[in-house]
């Protein structure tokens, strides 16, 4: 890893090293005929560059092994053109990455800047080194949640084979001009219909197929359980985080006074250590709670999304449904009104039997993530404690023998 | 003769001392004979007067006289003011007649130092079962002050007393008005609330009030403990009277000094020091150091406070969260339609719960072993600061009463020219009295400057042991905390693991 903190930021990272959030999603990336990762990343000024690395052996690839560099915004576009296409509206489109965000250990070293003349010079470079670090935690985030968005498309039987996903991985100049010709032409307009008032929509329609009843209930209620749960546990992690930064100011302090005091001398080291245990604590919970909590929140809306399409697929069915009778008690345009009837039927059909499909496979998915997630956090507190333990026994016996 | 201030010189030893102080409070014979051995007789009375900061005019007040020791003590034959009396203490018995030789080096002191050093310190004291007494403003808490101990200082080996904030006040205030002028430091008393203890009268049973007498209750303990700990004021009759007497006379002038008003005295004797134009001249080079150490001392310690109560704080967030993440995770158990996946996340609320306990029992361990004890050392501080002002002001004092003997000697020698015989003996009395007073002066100065030396090793060496024993004791409460941890996350395993 380089790392050069000032005003900007540059640093890179090899990312085959941190493989803790890939399991947010399991059983990504293992056809051989399509493998995606993302083995590096550049960070300047807050703008992350992705090295997007694809090995293939479809032929409708021009290369077998090729890299590429992307912004955070090709991947939104990648993602919108996915959601504005109309062959997949039975389908969960894997939820768009979240934009990197700095803004959180930004600020923090802003404030640490100002409140350098407070502190003595170890305690400064310790908070610095901790806000260095969380840096890293940020980047290295949204660098794998970035590659877990290829990952699920490569590793889908339908969008791997998507003419735009073929042009993201492989197109080798700078994608932002195909990109503003895309907006202009959709104009975000679809997104933000998909976005507004999609519950009242899908708690309309009234609804012929038990299975969608319960999805239906369940999502609704889910999402707003979950996103709940994310926030909470957000505030925990943070807390942790505080703590740990705690123990820095305490570690500093009893360096101080150890030129006078014994006791303090032997003591420091143990608070220093307590403090990267309570770091290590605070992120591995973000990692395995919250990061799981937040992506999961993001691929129940992904699922909510595709039962509004699908509610207005069937509205649209009824409407005309409506049309029809209309047409037929007119005498008028009857032929029309019936090839209409029938490609919103088959529309809506083609959507309920690929959107069951995709919300089973989709429990599943969600099912062995939470499970591998729980079990990775539980090991990991265990692990962490045993070391508390640990070292906290070998000062105090230290301290008892004197 | 010199004119002795038996005040001063009984200090050192309590047990003289509350003869001296019996002595000025009852007109029995005792006094008379005392004064009687003294040529200066109605001089004696003046020295009292004269002096302006004597503080023992308010302590006569409130010093009881019911003890049995001392009945013992006021029939002992009498002899000169200096010699010593037998004091209450088997302790100190023997070795109390070698000390009348050499008052000035305080053997006695010294010896009984030894004896300490040799002795196991046995007594304990805690303070428990706070009661609220009595209704509306007028209503207080009553503490319950237990004290077992194996020394033969006390009449029994377990004893209870009742007592409420202010005796505990009132004792600090005596013990203060008495030893630290010459240079004891005497542990400061537990800080006076209005807002805590108003909500405690109106009867408010809520958590915070509660958390507010048990940090009081705790606070009480560790001044009780401290305050016995020191070998003089374990032995002093005020504190023997507070621990053991059933009914003690109402503190009445507590107000006089609590933390702040000690520290209010203190400032203010520091800044009439500092407009001294005579500056000590500080030949020990150990007493500049020593309060160089005290004052980098102190600003840690305060920082490394606030560190502290920033932790408190955090960790009672984190345990607020904790709970409401909690709550949070069993709502979305509920809602997860996977049955095993469902069961899962009500494992992990009722994990979470759990773990929201231990992060407020860590968060008390936190408070009430690290920070309160910081905030007690930052505390003492004051009162070491005040000794050290108090030795400038016994300097300051010794160097006044040089500059006016020679101012009287400058007069006297003027007299010798004219032919004023009665004023000449005038001059050389006042200058004969100067002269004692000058001596005294300096006595006292040494008297001071060595008692400091002996307290500050004994507070540094109590301080590191302290800060040990409670370290040891907060470290073994994060033992804890992690364990427990262990156990949640063992038990929590199989559940996760059970997911299919």
């Amino acid at each position: 890893e380089r790392m050069c903190i000032g005003r900007h930021i540059r640093f890179s990272v090899d990312t085959s090293r941190f493989p803790n959030l890939r399991s947010v999603s399991v059983d990504l990336n293992h056809d051989a005929s399509l493998l995606i990762d993302i083995p590096d990343a550049l960070c300047e000024r807050d703008k992350v560059k992705f090295t997007v690395h694809t090995k293939t052996t479809l032929s409708s690839f021009q290369k077998p092994d090729f890299s590429v560099p992307r912004q955070h915004e090709d991947f939104i576009w990648l993602h919108d053109t996915l959601v504005e296409t109309e062959d997949y509206a039975g389908l969960i489109i894997p939820p768009a990455p979240p934009k990197p965000d700095f803004d959180s250990p930004r600020d923090k070293m802003h404030k640490l800047g100002e409140g350098e003349a407070t502190m003595t010079k170890e305690e400064y470079t310790k908070m610095k080194q901790e806000l260095e670090a969380e840096y890293l935690a940020v980047f290295k985030k949204t660098v794998q949640v970035h590659e877990i968005f290829l990952q699920r498309l490569s590793s889908h039987p339908v969008l791997s084979k998507d003419r735009n996903f073929q042009i993201f991985l492989e197109y080798d100049q700078d994608l932002s001009v195909r990109r503003k010709n895309a907006k202009e032409m959709f104009g975000g307009f679809f997104k933000n219909m998909v976005k507004s008032a999609d519950e009242v929509l899908i708690s309309g329609v009234k609804e012929v197929d038990d299975f969608f009843e319960q999805e239906k209930t369940f999502l609704l209620d889910y999402y707003s359980k979950i996103k709940d749960s994310t926030a909470k546990a957000e505030k925990m992690t943070r807390a942790h985080k505080n703590i740990a930064d705690d123990y820095i100011h305490i570690s500093a302090t009893l360096n101080s006074l150890a030129a006078d005091d014994m006791t303090a001398n032997k003591n420091l080291n143990i608070i220093l250590s307590l403090q990267k245990v309570e770091g290590r604590v605070a992120s591995d919970q973000d990692l395995k709670l919250t990061e799981l909590l937040r992506y999961y929140m993001r691929d129940i809306q992904a699922a909510k999304d595709l039962l509004y399409r699908r509610a207005r697929a069937l509205a649209d069915y009824e409407n005309s449904n409506k049309a029809l009778d209309k047409a037929r008690l007119k005498s008028k345009d009857i032929p029309q009104a019936e090839e209409h009837q029938r490609q919103c039927l088959q529309k809506f059909d083609k959507l309920s039997e690929s959107g069951k499909k995709e919300l089973t496979s989709f429990k599943g998915r969600r099912v062995v993530a939470f499970r591998k997630n729980f079990i990775e956090m539980a090991e990991l507190e265990i692990k962490h404690a045993k070391n508390s333990v640990a070292l906290l026994q070998g000062c105090i016996e230290l301290l008892k023998s004197n | 003769m010199k004119s002795d201030s038996p005040l001063f010189l009984v200090a050192q030893d309590l047990t003289l001392f509350c003869i001296c102080v019996n002595v000025q409070s009852q007109p029995a014979s005792l006094a008379a004979e005392d004064i009687s051995t003294n040529s200066n007789g109605p001089k004696q009375d003046s020295l009292f007067d004269d002096d302006p900061e004597d503080l023992f005019a308010e302590a006569t007040e409130e010093v009881s006289l019911d003890s049995p020791e001392r009945d013992v003590l006021l029939s002992d034959g009498p002899s000169p003011a200096i010699t010593p009396i037998t004091p209450p203490t088997s302790v100190i018995t023997p070795r109390i007649g070698h000390t009348h030789d050499d008052m000035f080096t305080h053997s006695s002191f010294d010896e009984i130092e030894e004896e300490e050093g040799g002795d196991s310190f046995d007594i304990h004291i805690s303070v428990s079962d706070p009661e609220k007494v009595g209704d509306g403003m007028n209503a207080y808490m009553a503490y319950k002050v237990t004290t077992k101990t194996s020394i033969s200082l006390f009449k029994r080996n377990e004893f209870a007393v009742k007592r409420r904030f202010s005796d505990f006040l009132g004792l600090h205030s005596k013990l203060a008005s008495k030893y630290l002028h010459i240079g004891y430091i005497v542990p400061p008393a537990p800080e006076k609330s209005i807002v805590g203890m108003t909500k405690v009268k109106v009867g408010k049973e809520d958590q915070s009030s509660n958390e507010f007498v048990e940090k009081r209750r705790s606070a009480l303990e560790r001044y009780l403990m401290r305050t016995v700990k020191h070998p003089i004021l374990l032995k002093d009759p005020d504190v023997l009277q507070f621990l053991e007497s059933s009914e003690l006379p109402r503190a009445v002038s507590t107000q006089a000094l609590s933390s702040a008003g000690l520290l209010r005295m203190v400032n203010k004797a520091a800044d009439a020091v500092n407009k001294m134009t005579i500056k000590m001249n500080e030949s020990d080079a150990w007493f500049e150091e020593k309060q160089q150490h005290f004052e980098n001392l102190d600003v840690q310690l305060r920082k490394l406070h606030t560190s502290v109560e920033s932790l408190v704080c955090h960790r009672k967030e984190l345990s607020v969260n904790t709970a409401q993440f909690a709550k949070s995770a069993a709502m979305l158990g509920n809602s997860e339609d996977h049955t095993a996946l469902s069961r899962a996340l009500s494992q992990l609320a009722e994990v979470e719960e759990k773990i929201d306990q231990l992060h407020q029992d860590q968060a008390n361990a936190d408070f009430y072993l690290f920070s309160e004890l910081l905030g007690d050392y930052v505390r003492l501080l004051t009162a070491v600061k005040g000794v050290f002002d108090h030795r400038m002001k016994t300097w300051q004092k010794w160097q006044d009463s040089q500059m006016l003997l020679q101012k009287k000697r400058e007069a006297e020698a003027k007299l010798q020219f004219t032919n004023k015989p009665d004023k000449l003996q005038q001059a050389k009395d006042e200058i004969k009295e100067l002269e004692g007073k000058v001596q005294q002066g300096e006595r006292d100065f040494e008297q001071i400057s060595k008692t400091i030396r002996k307290e500050v090793s004994r507070f540094e060496k109590e301080r590191v042991k302290d800060f040990k024993t409670i370290i040891i004791k907060y470290l073994e409460s994060l033992v804890q905390t992690q364990q427990q941890l262990i156990k949640y996350w063992e038990a929590f395993l199989p559940e996760a693991k059970a997911i299919s």
